[in-house]
């Protein structure tokens, strides 16, 4: 007699649950040494509840068709000269800062979901993790094959994974990472599934997939919806992990809180980057970042805190400066960057006469009042023959390692600095949230890396800035820094549409 | 607790120990409310250097490309070491007036209201 074929349920059970084993043998504890050391208590893994409801077989067999589709459209937006669709050159830079900032984070999230994939004790949340772990491979993967096409006709993608690692508003989005991966398996879960993939997810993935269909740029729009379903599962692991820690024990909560409120506020952090390309770089506008706030985290994260309110978690702490922020930080981050043109690895531009109307429009209580005299400044020393491009290097924040270019939210016009002193050496915070992060382990981020110093340190080659960029950093400098205006792309581009 | 560390007593390598910078201590100078430099700015200096070299040298360097830079009265200016009261003697050396590693200098200049009034 021909095998039965299995039902669905009990392939999954043994496909899954049933490759655990007990240790009859051996110390369990030796055998998953990161479980207990950040103070979560789990009391039973059988009440893990599995999100993705995939065997490998099923897996491979559905990524496979998703692929093969996806990789038909790259090579028809290659042969079809994609490129030349998109609504303006300036886009593509918005690309070469995903591709050298976000595309890398994928990678990492591969690396540290594999991670945790191996130590939790439980074998759901390590089969969960570990399908997580692949979905993050094949993201870094797709994307940069649907980033490549641009690479053979722009300056500046050429290096990604080489910058990321040394470029100095790279380590931003690095360091986040990595303080995450360093941390302990519950910590990572609550930082990256739960704050980022949940929380956050949305406002990075959501304005950069539709910046992309407004922009004319199929290729991103169809790694998007290849990888819509997968954030789905990602989602879905990120709420559970939380609400298994918060039921498994009451001594749960006080950690957990601490976590969100410090991923939470890292995350905000390391979206100015995505402020900034929603306002500034995006030719063809989506919304507003205030406005992508307001849908994605004031309304969709409210109602999930409301949801959460039930275990004893509460809004993330400085949830009331962020709301603040809001109406600022995109401004701030975009005239960081253009005052810095000359050492970032793409172009900055001084925004069009339309476009700072749009802004005025979109930001009535703070565009006009605080920001566009930047613009009017920045135009009159261009008109002059001074394109501006600031003299040496900012001071940085020594948690989420950006220059300290946010301001005090009851005096715009200042600087927001705080610091700290520990064991004899003083520190520097961009915000309380960065500050209250290093207070509660200094040990860690004293280890921070942070470009500008090691810069000073000799570190980076030099001591010449142009060295460094190039040596260093590996960037074309004249072709792949600078201003937009007379930039080799520029000149490319109007070589192809025919334009003098 | 200093550190969530697998093994008990773990202690970070501090990546920016003065004896890192050759000789030199780290320096942060910072205009307040003038935006058009989006932060305050870092620099390694030497610890004997007399704040006088740092008004000749470090700060036109810094901040004069800012269109007020020339209309600075440094007789009213006021300045914060480390968010303290501070008057910069000119001839003393940074360590001898507490301007120790990684120290942030902030001047106000009270009749300057930046570019277009508007703080920049």
């Amino acid at each position: 007699m021909a095998a039965k074929k299995l039902n669905i349920k009990d392939k999954y059970r043994l496909l899954t649950r049933d490759l655990d084993w007990d240790f009859s043998y051996e110390d369990r504890k030796k055998a998953f040494p990161y479980e207990e050391f950040e103070g979560i208590k789990i009391t039973d893994w059988d009440k893990w509840e599995d999100p993705f409801r995939l065997t490998m077989d099923s897996y491979w067999k559905y990524q496979a068709e998703k692929e093969k589709k996806l990789y038909a459209i790259f090579d028809a937006f290659s042969q079809n000269d994609g490129h030349l669709n998109v609504s303006d050159p300036r886009y593509v830079n918005a690309l070469k800062l995903f591709l050298t900032g976000v595309s890398p984070l994928e990678y990492q999230a591969y690396q540290g979901f594999a991670q945790v994939g191996r130590q939790f004790g439980g074998v759901g949340a390590r089969v969960a993790c570990q399908m997580q772990s692949l979905d993050e491979l094949r993201h870094v993967q797709t994307q940069i094959h649907a980033m490549s096409h641009y690479n053979k006709f722009f300056d500046g993608l050429q290096e990604f994974s080489h910058q990321h690692d040394r470029v100095w508003y790279l380590s931003v989005p690095r360091s986040f990472f990595t303080d995450a991966r360093s941390a302990g398996p519950f910590e990572f879960m609550v930082a990256i599934g739960f704050s980022f993939e949940y929380v956050l997810t949305n406002l990075l993935f959501v304005p950069f997939m539709s910046g992309a269909a407004h922009n004319g740029d199929m290729a991103t729009v169809t790694f998007g919806f290849s990888a819509q379903s997968d954030e789905a599962r990602h989602m879905t692991l990120g709420l559970e992990v939380i609400k298994f820690m918060l039921e498994q024990h009451e001594d749960n909560l006080p950690i957990v809180q601490k976590w969100i409120d410090k991923w939470f506020w890292r995350g905000t952090r390391l979206l100015t980057i995505v402020s900034m390309m929603m306002d500034y770089m995006l030719p063809n506008k989506v919304m507003s970042w205030k406005e992508a706030w307001e849908v994605y985290f004031e309304e969709a994260g409210g109602a999930l805190f409301k949801d959460l309110a039930r275990y004893g978690i509460t809004m993330p702490k400085y949830s009331e400066v962020i709301e603040k922020e809001k109406e600022h930080i995109s401004h701030q981050a975009w005239w960081t960057f253009y005052t810095h043109g000359h050492a970032t690895g793409f172009h900055t531009w001084i925004p069009s006469d339309e476009e700072l109307d749009w802004l005025s429009e979109k930001y009535p209580d703070t565009f006009d009042k605080y920001y566009r005299p930047l613009w009017e400044l920045a135009k009159e020393k261009e008109a002059k023959g001074e394109r501006f491009y600031t003299t040496g290097l900012p001071q940085l924040c020594q948690t989420c390692q950006i220059p300290m270019l946010f301001t005090e939210m009851d005096n715009p016009n200042q600087n927001s600095m705080r610091d700290t002193v520990y064991k004899g050496e003083r520190y520097h915070f961009c915000s309380d949230g960065c500050c209250d992060i290093f207070e509660e382990e200094p040990e860690k981020y004293v280890q921070s890396w942070l470009p500008v110093h090691q810069i000073f340190q000799g570190n980076c080659g030099g001591p010449e800035m142009g060295d460094i960029l190039s040596e260093f950093y590996k960037m074309n400098v004249g072709a792949d820094n600078m201003d937009m205006k007379g930039s080799p792309d520029e000149e490319r581009w109007n070589k192809w549409k025919g334009k003098a | 607790m200093p550190v969530f560390a697998l093994n008990p007593g773990y202690e970070g390598e501090r990546m920016d120990r003065v004896e890192n910078f050759g000789g030199n201590q780290l320096v942060y100078i910072g205009w307040d409310e003038h935006r058009m430099f989006c932060a305050a700015k870092a620099f390694p200096l030497a610890p004997s250097m007399p704040f006088a070299a740092v008004m000749e040298n470090i700060i036109p360097e810094a901040f004069s490309q800012h269109p007020e830079f020339s209309q600075i009265n440094w007789d009213t200016a006021e300045w914060l070491l480390n968010n303290e009261p501070f008057k910069p003697q000119m001839n003393a050396s940074l360590e001898s007036q507490g301007v120790e590693h990684k120290a942030l200098i902030r001047f106000k200049t009270p009749e300057l209201k930046g570019y277009a009034g508007a703080g920049v």
